[in-house]
This record gives C-alpha cells, sequence and structure tokens, in this order.
C-alpha cells in the first residue's frame, strides 16, 4: 500500500496553499496537487486589493483579519508578497452615486469596517492626487494592496518550508472513496489521503462533481490593465462608490487598473479576450478619478477569473454527506479574505474551534428558491 | 476608420501589402494598416516626408514599386495607425491621429514583421548601443548615421549591409565584427549564390567595405561596451565555432556608436493573442504560428505571413504573401477552388526555388545556445526592468519552470517592450535549466499590442457617458 497523506489538497491558489500550510504547521502530513504552477490563476492575476470597501458586508470581520494577516505577511508566510497598507478612498461623483456610497459604507461601517464618509475637499487632501470632481469619498484607513504575481513564489517558498509535499503542474483527474481514505488521480499517479480539501477557484463545480455534490459556480471574467512606471501620481487605493473601479500605484511606479468589468472567457478557456471598449470604459473612469494618469501608457491588460456562488458568499466548510471532505472557496474578494478563511478550515480540519463561523455550502444545495440564510 | 471590409492585413511590408493588393485584385474590400506613414515595412523603408531619397538604392527601388501599385490600387490604406487591439470578429483597434478607430473583418492577414535579437552583454544598455535594424532605421528613414565612429557587430547579413549603409552615407565602420568566421560564410555560399542578384548585392557591400579598408573580425564578438554615460571603447573577445568567448578579451576600439544585433525574433503576437497553434523553429527566430502552405493559421479566419510568421526575408515574404491574398479571395469566395490553385502553384514553386537562401540566410542569424549560456550573472537581460541574469537563474532555484512564472518571480518582461526586446533570451536561459524551449513556453499574448497612452486612448468624455456596470452585491 502507497503512503497515505493526512490531507491533500486540490488547488494551489491562496485559499489551498494557505489550508495546507497551517495544516501541515499544525502536524499534518499535507500533499498539494496543483494543475500549473502555484497562484497563476486568480491568486497570482487579481488586482491585489486589500480594501473594505469592496468588500461583502458579511465577509468584513473576515477581512479585517485577514488584513491583518496579509499586513504581517512577513511574520507568517516569510516571504515577501510587496504589501502595502495605505488609505482607501472610495468615490462618488454624482448624487445617486453619493447615495449609494453614504448607504453602503454605512451597512459596512456597522459590520465592522472603519469607513468615514468625508467631502470632495477633505478626499483631495487625503489624496492629492484626486482630480476636483469627487463629491463625497468613503475614507478607510485599513486599506491597502498585495503584488498578486508574487503570491505563488512566496506560498511555494514558506510550503516547502512546512514539509508540505507540492505537486506543481499535476492536474487531478478525479478523486473516489476507498477503504477510508481518499484516492486522488493525478498526472503522477493516485495518491491517497485521509481528507481531502477541495480549493480549486472556479473550478470547484467540476471538482465537487467527483463527488457528487451538484453545486454551480458563477465564473466571473475580470479585466485588469497596468501602466508603464511613472512619477508618482497617487498614495492610496481609489474606488468607487459602486466597486467597479480600483485603482493604486505599486512602489515600483506602475499602476493597475481593475475594477471587475468583464473581459470574454469562461472556465475551460479562462479569459479569452479583452474588450476594447470595457478597456476603455475602465480607463476613463480610472483617468477621471486621477488626471494625472491621463499622461501614462497602457504596456499591458490581461483577464482574472473570479468564482461566485449563488448567494455571492464563500463554498469554505465540510462536505456535507461525505466525511473528512471539505471545500474552500469562492470568497467574493477572496484574495483579500483568503488566508483568513482558508486559516480557519485548516484550525477546523486540526479539530480546532475556529475564531469565526465557516461558509458551509449545505444552505446552497438547498433548492434554488428555497430560501438561504444568508 | 470605421466599418465593415472582407478582409484586414495589418503591416504593410513586403508580405502584408502584397497580400492586400492581389486579395483586392479578387475584388476584396480590403483595409491595410501600418504604424508607419508609408508602406514598405523594414526592408523598404521609405525615407520619412520631407527628407530626399536616393532613388536608385535597391530599397528605394522596390519600395517606390511597391508604394507605386498600392496607390494606384483600390486597397484602403490606413497608415500612421498603431494597433492596440485585435478581438474574435475580427475587430481591429488602432490609434490614430483622431483617436482610437475600429474595423471589422471577417478574415485578418497579420503580417507584422520581426523584433531584433540583441544577445545581452555588459554594458549593451549604454547610450550609443542599438541595434543593427534600428540602425537601418536611422539610414534609410532619417538618413541619419548611429555616430563618428561605428563598431558594426553580431551576425548575418545585416552586418555588411548596415556598414555599408553607413559607409555610404559618408560615415567611418571602425571594424566590423562577426560571431561567423570565413568557414560559416564559405559554407553558407552556394545557398547564397542560389539568388545572383543578391549574392552580387552583398559582394558590392563587401567591396565597399574593402576599399574603404574597413577591418572585419572574423570569429570575434563583443565582451563589453564601456563609458561613462555613454559609449566610448568596444571590448572584443575571440569566439568558438558556436559563438562562446573563447580566450581573454584582446582587443579594445573606440568608438562612440556600436551597432549590434544577433538575428531577428517574429513578431507573432497577434497568433499568439489568438492562442493559434505555435512551433518552436530555431531556423525561422523561434516560436512560428503553424501554417498551412498558404498562410493559414489553426485559427479560422487568420492567417499570418512574412518575417512575423517565420523568418525567410523579403522575396519569399512578398510572394508568400501573394499567397495567403489569394487564400483570403478563396476563403472569402471570390475565388474557385480550382482557379486558386491554379494561380497560386507558380508561386508556391517560386518560393520553393527562394528556400535554400532564405535558409542560408536565416541560418546565419539564428541563435546561437552557447553564445546565451555564457551571459554573464550581473549581465541585465531585461532592460526595461533591469534584470540581470542571475535573477533568473534564482528564478528555476526558487521553482519557475515556465516563462511565465519566471515573469511572475522577476518581474523580467513586465515593462513597456512586454518582453519583445529580452523574450527570447529569458526563455533561452530558463529553457537551458529546465530542458527545452517547448517546456518553458513562451508569454501569454495580450493586448495592448503596442504601448498606447491613456490620453489618446479615451478621448475627450463625458462621465455620464461611461458605461459604467451594474454594482458588485453588498
Amino acid at each position: 500500500m502507497s503512503h497515505i497523506h493526512d490531507l491533500g489538497v486540490i488547488g494551489g491558489g491562496v485559499h489551498g496553499a494557505t489550508v495546507a500550510l497551517f495544516a501541515a504547521r499544525g502536524g499534518m502530513d499535507v500533499a498539494l496537487f496543483e494543475r500549473g504552477p502555484l497562484c497563476r490563476e486568480a491568486s497570482g492575476v487579481n488586482a491585489g486589493t486589500l480594501t473594505m470597501q469592496m468588500t461583502r458586508v458579511a465577509l468584513i470581520p473576515y477581512a479585517l483579519e485577514a488584513h491583518a494577516m496579509w499586513a504581517s505577511a512577513g511574520d507568517w508566510l516569510g516571504h515577501d508578497v510587496g504589501v502595502v497598507v495605505c488609505d482607501g478612498l472610495s468615490l462618488a461623483f454624482t448624487p445617486a452615486e453619493a447615495e449609494l456610497l453614504t448607504f453602503r459604507a454605512g451597512k459596512r461601517r456597522e459590520a465592522g469596517a472603519p469607513i468615514e464618509i468625508v467631502s470632495g475637499a477633505r478626499a483631495k487632501e487625503i489624496e492629492p492626487g484626486l482630480s476636483g470632481q469627487a463629491l463625497i469619498a468613503g475614507h478607510c484607513k485599513v486599506d491597502g494592496f498585495a503584488n498578486a504575481y508574487l503570491t505563488g513564489l512566496a506560498f511555494r517558498a514558506a510550503l516547502i518550508e512546512a514539509g508540505v509535499s507540492l505537486h506543481e503542474n499535476c492536474p487531478v483527474a478525479g478523486v473516489e472513496r476507498e477503504d477510508g481514505a481518499f484516492a486522488i488521480r493525478t498526472s503522477q499517479g493516485v495518491k491517497r489521503v485521509r481528507r481531502i480539501v477541495l480549493a480549486g477557484g472556479v473550478w470547484i463545480e467540476p471538482m465537487l462533481a467527483w463527488l457528487g455534490i451538484s453545486l454551480p459556480i458563477k465564473t466571473l471574467i475580470n479585466q485588469l490593465s497596468v501602466s508603464e512606471r511613472i512619477a508618482p501620481v497617487m498614495r492610496t487605493v481609489v474606488g468607487i462608490a459602486n466597486g467597479l473601479l480600483s485603482l493604486k500605484q505599486y512602489p515600483h511606479g506602475t499602476v493597475v487598473i481593475g475594477g471587475g468589468w468583464q473581459a470574454v472567457g469562461d472556465r475551460e478557456r479562462g479569459g479569452v479576450e479583452l474588450l476594447p471598449e470595457r478597456l476603455i470604459g475602465n480607463m476613463r473612469l480610472a483617468c477621471h478619478a486621477i488626471p494625472a494618469l491621463r499622461q501614462a501608457r497602457m504596456a499591458r491588460a490581461w483577464a482574472g477569473l473570479e468564482a461566485e456562488t449563488r448567494d455571492a458568499l464563500p463554498a469554505v466548510g465540510p462536505l456535507p454527506g461525505i466525511a473528512d471532505a471539505y471545500v474552500c472557496g469562492s470568497v467574493h474578494s477572496g484574495y483579500t479574505s483568503g488566508p483568513y478563511i482558508a486559516r480557519l478550515l485548516a484550525e477546523h480540519i486540526l479539530d480546532r474551534e475556529p475564531a469565526m463561523p465557516l461558509f458551509p455550502i449545505d444552505r446552497l444545495l438547498a433548492p434554488e428558491g428555497a430560501g438561504t440564510t444568508a | 476608420m470605421s466599418g465593415e471590409c472582407d478582409l484586414i492585413v495589418i503591416g504593410a511590408g513586403p508580405a502584408g501589402a502584397n497580400a492586400a493588393l492581389v486579395a483586392r485584385q479578387h475584388g476584396l474590400r480590403v483595409v491595410l494598416i501600418d504604424e508607419q506613414p508609408d508602406a514598405g515595412g523594414q526592408v523598404w523603408r521609405a525615407p520619412w516626408p520631407g527628407l530626399a531619397r536616393d532613388a536608385n538604392a535597391p530599397e528605394a527601388r522596390d519600395g517606390d514599386a511597391l508604394r507605386a501599385r498600392l496607390g494606384a490600387s483600390a486597397v484602403d490604406c490606413r497608415f500612421g495607425r498603431r494597433v492596440w487591439s485585435v478581438t474574435s470578429g475580427y475587430r481591429v483597434d488602432a490609434l490614430g491621429p483622431d483617436g482610437n478607430e475600429a474595423v471589422c473583418a471577417p478574415l485578418l492577414i497579420a503580417a507584422t514583421g520581426a523584433h531584433e535579437r540583441v544577445v545581452p552583454f555588459p554594458g549593451w544598455t549604454l547610450p550609443g548601443v542599438i541595434g543593427l535594424a534600428a540602425a537601418t532605421v536611422l539610414l534609410k528613414s532619417h538618413l541619419v548615421l548611429p555616430g563618428e565612429r561605428v563598431v558594426v557587430a553580431g551576425c548575418g547579413p545585416l552586418l555588411a549591409a548596415v556598414a555599408a549603409g553607413i559607409v555610404k552615407a559618408g560615415g567611418e565602420v571602425v571594424a566590423i565584427v562577426d560571431l561567423a568566421g570565413p568557414a560559416e560564410w564559405l559554407k553558407a555560399f552556394p545557398a547564397m549564390a542560389s539568388r545572383p542578384r543578391l549574392l552580387a548585392r552583398g559582394m558590392g557591400w563587401a567591396l565597399k567595405l574593402a576599399s574603404k579598408r574597413v577591418p572585419v573580425h572574423f570569429r570575434y564578438g563583443i565582451a563589453a561596451a564601456e563609458g561613462e554615460g555613454q559609449l566610448e571603447r568596444v571590448r572584443l573577445v575571440p569566439v568558438d565555432e558556436h559563438g562562446a568567448p573563447c580566450a581573454e578579451p584582446t582587443l579594445t576600439l573606440t568608438s562612440d556608436a556600436l551597432c549590434i544585433g544577433h538575428g531577428l525574433v517574429p513578431g507573432a503576437e497577434i497568433t499568439r493573442l489568438f492562442r493559434a497553434r505555435h512551433l518552436y523553429q530555431p531556423l525561422r527566430g523561434g516560436w512560428v504560428p503553424e501554417l498551412d502552405g498558404f498562410g493559414r493559421t489553426s485559427v479560422p479566419g487568420l492567417l499570418a505571413i512574412g518575417d512575423g510568421a517565420g523568418l525567410k526575408g523579403a522575396a519569399p515574404a512578398e510572394i508568400g504573401g501573394r499567397i495567403a491574398g489569394l487564400a483570403a479571395a478563396h476563403d472569402a469566395g471570390r475565388l474557385a477552388r480550382d482557379a486558386f490553385e491554379q494561380a497560386a502553384a507558380p508561386l508556391l514553386k517560386q518560393r520553393e526555388n527562394l528556400a535554400a537562401f532564405a535558409d542560408a540566410s536565416a541560418g546565419m542569424m539564428a541563435l546561437r545556445p552557447a553564445q546565451v549560456a555564457a551571459i554573464s550573472p550581473e549581465t541585465i537581460i531585461c532592460r526595461c526592468e533591469d534584470v540581470p541574469r542571475a535573477e533568473i537563474d534564482a528564478a528555476f532555484a526558487a521553482g519557475a519552470r515556465d516563462v511565465n512564472q519566471l515573469k511572475h518571480f522577476t518581474r523580467c518582461g513586465m515593462g513597456p517592450c512586454q518582453g519583445r526586446m529580452c523574450g527570447d533570451v529569458a526563455a533561452q536561459l530558463l529553457a537551458a535549466q529546465v530542458g527545452s524551449r517547448e517546456a518553458v513556453g513562451y508569454w501569454t499574448g495580450r493586448p495592448p499590442l503596442r504601448p498606447v497612452g491613456f490620453e489618446a486612448l479615451i478621448g475627450s468624455f463625458s462621465y455620464d457617458d461611461i458605461p459604467i456596470p451594474k454594482p458588485a452585491p453588498l
């Protein structure tokens, strides 16, 4: 009989990598399987924003904890992901946006996010790069960004140091229940594990199907673009009331423009094509907020996938009816909250009481329209 | 330039312009787009408007003839436009004098030419060091000499062409420094002799250079370019038959300009953008789209021709362009199969007759892996992001196994050139450790195809007109 690992994690993004890391540090013998290199899908190509002002209200307590984790990544991850902690501003340019912003900021504040509504003039003091056109802004001191493309490099080193058996470029074709364990059919042969975590981002849906669970996951195809390196034009993370802009300048000078404008693509093919009108629309929004950006040139645009459940809340917890099997993913603003939520799942698997509740998928398996508690 | 047509051709060099002309002759409505103010591509570049032209130069003769044919045709030429986005449909977006313009057609021909390859050495980023192809732009388009005392170095036929161009324009060539030796040239000679006119031209260059007593250092490479803030000295080093240094640097030349090139790399960005199947073919310059005999890629409606689809030189590019023009006419339903095959047959034959010359010429310019392997750890590979070789080796040690991962680990290729300058060499460095170029792959194709200014792209707009999508859930 071949070696049996205590835990097998399928999917090497920020969720899978974090579960694997904390489970291994908790004493488990862990194997991680990733079809490509670590953190090269959503976890490596997202905008890196660590903001409360685009986070779902129900996730604010988690995101606050996760923000603290990102800010201290050097301590627990041990490797640099280029995290910058700074102020964040969510702008309203029209009365309708001001109303939306005030309402949303209020809800997020109730959930614990320290967001204040400030005047346009005050916003310009906080961010001198702003145009004078904002009526009001949501100001949050808990904001910032990471350098998403460094995520894989950082986690890879940390996982190896933690003794995780790392299988990159190792696609999994299926999982079967077998004598109280799971048999994972990989391109490198069948691997056996006692417990299993499915952490495949938008691929959670086909992964759950291996175990007979049908959970529809919507795939969002988010467009992003980046400027060449330019002289400093901003010092905060800037968004707008409805969440369709994220803008920040990295220490090396490039400005990343995101916000979730949709590109063409799907789960099978990834982000296939960027739509020029939407790139231009997103850029107009960015330049409307930070006028000095007009003088820059676009160096590159790309697309990253984002997973969304029916209620747009996470799928994180034990699988109903299948002992020792778990799912972890589909967290809205998943990069921001990922390390904390995935660590909670690791604690659950290690039989420790998680500090905050998980998000089991039982609620999503009820027939459509039967009502959810989320 | 909004609107519809039957065929869009991107790139008005020998390949693209001929494809456009042939397709137009068969009744297609053709839009031909190029970034330059006029057709001709790199090889038949026209002098910048307003500058005197030497009508007797061969590239001017061929280029002027092509420009005249285009002028007399009903091809819709849209020059001075920088294509930045190509999406399915096909829709091409370009920045022109009036901002962003889009045009659509069911068929697209990519004829985007090649980029130059410089295998890095210490000091290659000093002002005063430029590529051989850049030197031809200065000489042909701007009628400007690269410097007062010029060293011309690297490999392949461009060496003699650039050196002769400088001499003809009244400049001084301190030396030609050729990685190849007389033996390699002699080996290529029989194939080169298959095109007597071009061989004679090459001999003409050689004679012109000999009459000026320009020293030629065969089997030498550049050990370093040195100077305070700009090029002052070039240090030469003997190389072996694989292009790797094989002794201590022996010669130092005083020079204020070094024109250096180690061949060309196909600019296959559009076929990569569409995820067409590609093959690694060192003789053709690197990664090239897999084509049928007529220029069709694996993506329906997308054709690729000229040096951007694999290095063969100008004459095969012209013929390949004509063949692709016929294929486009056939695919558009304007040319019956029999007529298409009949028209294509003699062109295919002609191109075959040029193959020996094209291969010999491309062979002299192919990447020399030993030359790349010999790059020192501190030498900058990615000049946009200042990534030295040591960081690429460190990325391999940290687990990078393909070029996209290498990019994430190091920022190599993330700058304004998006890896057009460094990509081939960076991939070769990684491939030497991983095992093969196929294993490390190529950088994912993404827009913009060239950097574009936000100001020009966004134009004037009203905030209320930005089509902002619905808010995300709270």
